[in-house]
C-alpha cells in the first residue's frame, strides 16, 4: 500500500482504541438489554411502560444524534464527561435498547410448557426464569449478541465526530497530514474489515454449532 | 440551563427544511438500495461462479465496515479522480450502496422461498431464464419483501443523519450549523431527536400495519 509503516502503526493504534471502546460499550449494552428486556416481560404495567418508553426513544433516533446529545447537551447541565465515556454511554444505551428486544424475543421463544411445568413443580416465577427459562434463552441469544458486537464495533466510528481518537478519527488526522484520502481511507476500511470479518465468521460458526447441538434457530430481524 | 421555547420555535422552520432534505436523501437512497439489492441477489443466484462470488464479497465488505467511513471514501476520494459530486449525491450513493448489501439478502430469501417446481415448470413451458425471472419469480416477491424493505427504509431514515458529516444540510446538519453559531445545543439537538423520534415511531407503526396487511393476503 501507499502508506508507510509508521502511518499503518498510527492507524493500528487507533484500532486499539476502537476495540477498547467496543469492549466497554458491549457489556454496558448487555446489561441494559437484560434489564430493559426483562422489564418488558414484567407483570407490572408501569415497569413495562418505562422500558418501552426508553427503548422507543433510543430506537427512534439515530445513534449519532444521541452521541451529540450526550456530548453537547449534558455539559450544559454540568455533567462533564470525557469524550470516550460519553461515547461509551451513548453506544451502550443505544445498543441496549435494540438488545432488549433480543432478550425479550428469545425468552418468549422458549416453549410455554416449560413455564407450566415449573409452576406445577411449585417453582416461584423468578426461580423458574433463572434456572429453567434463561439458560435456554441465552443459548439462542449468543449468536445474536455476537452480531450486536460487530454492529457496535462499526458504530464506534461515529465517535470520531466527538474527537474520540479511534480508527476513523486517526484516519481523518492522517488525511490531514498526508493529503492522501484514497490510501488512508482504503487502509481504514481494510482494518475494519480484517477485524470484523473473522468475528462474523465465528458468529456464523457458533450459530451453526448451536443449531446442530440444540436444534434451535435464532432469527431476529433488525434493520441496518 | 433553561429550555428556551421561543428559540426552539424560531429555528423550527429551518429544521423542517432539513427534514425535507432528510426525506429526499432517504427516498433516493432506498431507490438505489432496492435496485442494487435486486441486482445483487440475482447475480448471486446466477450460474456465473465468478460474478456470484463477487456479489458475496461485495455484501460482506459493505456490511462489515462502517457506513461513515464508506461515506468519507466516496466524498473525499472520488474528487481526486476528477469525479466531483456534491455532498448530497455522495451521501445518497453511499446510503444506497451500503443498504444494497442488506436488501439483497431480503430479495434472496424471498426468491429462495419460491418452490423449485416453478423453475422446472417454467422450463417445461419453454420459458427462457430471463422470462422466468421477469414473469414468474419476481412478481411473487413483493408480499414478502415490502414489509422488510419498509423497516430498512426507517433504518436508513435515521442513519441518513450521518450525511451531516459530509456537509449535507439535512436535519442534523442544519441543527449543528445553527447551534455552532448560537451555542444553544439543548434546544437544537432536543428538537432533532424529537423530530426523528416522532417520524420514525409513526413510520414503524405504519410498517407494522403493512406487515399484517400482507400477511392476511398471503
Amino acid at each position: 500500500m501507499l502508506l508507510s509503516w509508521p502511518q499503518w502503526e498510527f492507524l493500528l493504534r487507533g484500532m486499539m482504541v476502537t476495540l477498547g471502546v467496543a469492549l466497554l460499550a458491549f457489556p454496558m449494552a448487555l446489561l441494559v438489554a437484560f434489564f430493559a428486556g426483562l422489564s418488558l416481560l414484567s407483570r407490572l404495567w408501569v415497569v413495562r411502560m418505562i422500558a418501552t418508553t426508553y427503548i422507543e426513544i433510543f430506537r427512534g433516533t439515530s445513534a449519532l444524534v444521541q452521541i451529540f446529545f450526550v456530548f453537547f447537551v449534558l455539559p450544559l447541565f454540568d455533567i462533564e464527561l470525557p469524550p470516550i465515556v460519553a461515547g461509551v454511554l451513548a453506544l451502550g444505551m443505544n445498543f441496549g435498547a435494540y438488545g432488549a428486544h433480543i432478550v425479550r424475543s428469545t425468552i418468549q421463544s422458549v416453549d410455554r410448557g416449560q413455564w407450566e411445568v415449573a409452576s406445577a413443580l411449585n417453582m416461584p416465577r423468578a426461580l423458574a426464569m433463572r434456572r429453567i427459562i434463561l439458560p435456554q434463552a441465552i443459548i439462542v441469544m449468543i449468536p445474536l449478541f455476537g452480531n450486536e458486537f460487530i454492529r457496535i464495533l462499526k458504530a464506534t466510528a461515529l465517535l470520531s465526530v466527538v474527537t474520540v481518537p479511534e480508527l476513523t478519527f486517526s484516519g481523518k488526522i492522517l488525511v490531514g497530514h498526508t493529503g492522501l484520502p484514497g490510501a488512508v481511507y482504503s487502509a481504514v476500511l481494510i482494518i475494519y474489515f480484517a477485524t470484523s470479518f473473522p468475528l462474523a465468521m465465528s458468529v456464523r460458526w457458533l450459530e451453526a454449532r448451536i443449531q446442530s447441538r440444540f436444534g434451535v434457530v435464532s432469527t431476529h430481524a433488525r434493520e441496518g | 440551563m433553561e429550555f428556551d421555547f421561543q428559540y426552539a420555535w424560531r429555528i423550527l422552520p429551518a429544521l423542517l427544511d432539513g427534514v425535507v432534505v432528510t426525506l429526499e436523501a432517504t427516498l433516493c437512497g432506498i431507490a438505489i438500495a432496492i435496485v442494487g439489492g435486486l441486482v445483487l441477489a440475482i447475480v448471486r443466484l446466477s450460474r456465473q461462479p465468478i460474478l456470484s462470488t463477487l456479489a458475496v464479497w461485495y455484501m460482506e465488505f459493505f456490511r462489515l465496515t462502517p457506513l461513515l467511513v464508506q461515506l468519507f471514501f466516496i466524498f473525499y476520494v472520488l474528487p481526486q479522480y476528477g469525479i466531483r459530486l456534491n455532498g448530497f449525491v455522495c451521501g445518497v450513493i453511499g446510503l444506497g450502496l451500503y443498504y444494497s448489501a442488506y436488501t439483497s439478502e431480503v430479495f434472496r430469501a424471498a426468491i429462495e422461498k419460491i418452490p423449485r417446481g416453478q423453475w422446472e415448470a417454467s422450463t417445461a413451458l419453454n420459458y427462457s431464464r430471463g422470462a422466468t425471472w421477469r414473469r414468474i419469480i419476481l412478481p411473487q416477491t413483493p408480499p414478502i419483501v415490502v414489509p422488510v424493505l419498509a423497516n430498512y427504509t426507517i433504518g436508513m431514515f435515521k442513519e441518513s443523519a450521518l450525511l451531516a458529516t459530509i456537509t449535507v444540510n439535512e436535519l442534523l446538519g442544519t441543527a449543528l450549523k445553527e447551534a455552532s453559531v448560537t451555542f444553544r445545543y439543548l434546544e437544537t439537538i432536543t428538537l432533532v431527536g424529537l423530530l426523528y423520534g416522532v417520524m420514525s415511531i409513526s413510520a414503524s407503526l405504519a410498517a407494522q400495519n403493512l406487515e399484517t396487511y400482507f400477511e392476511k393476503r398471503r
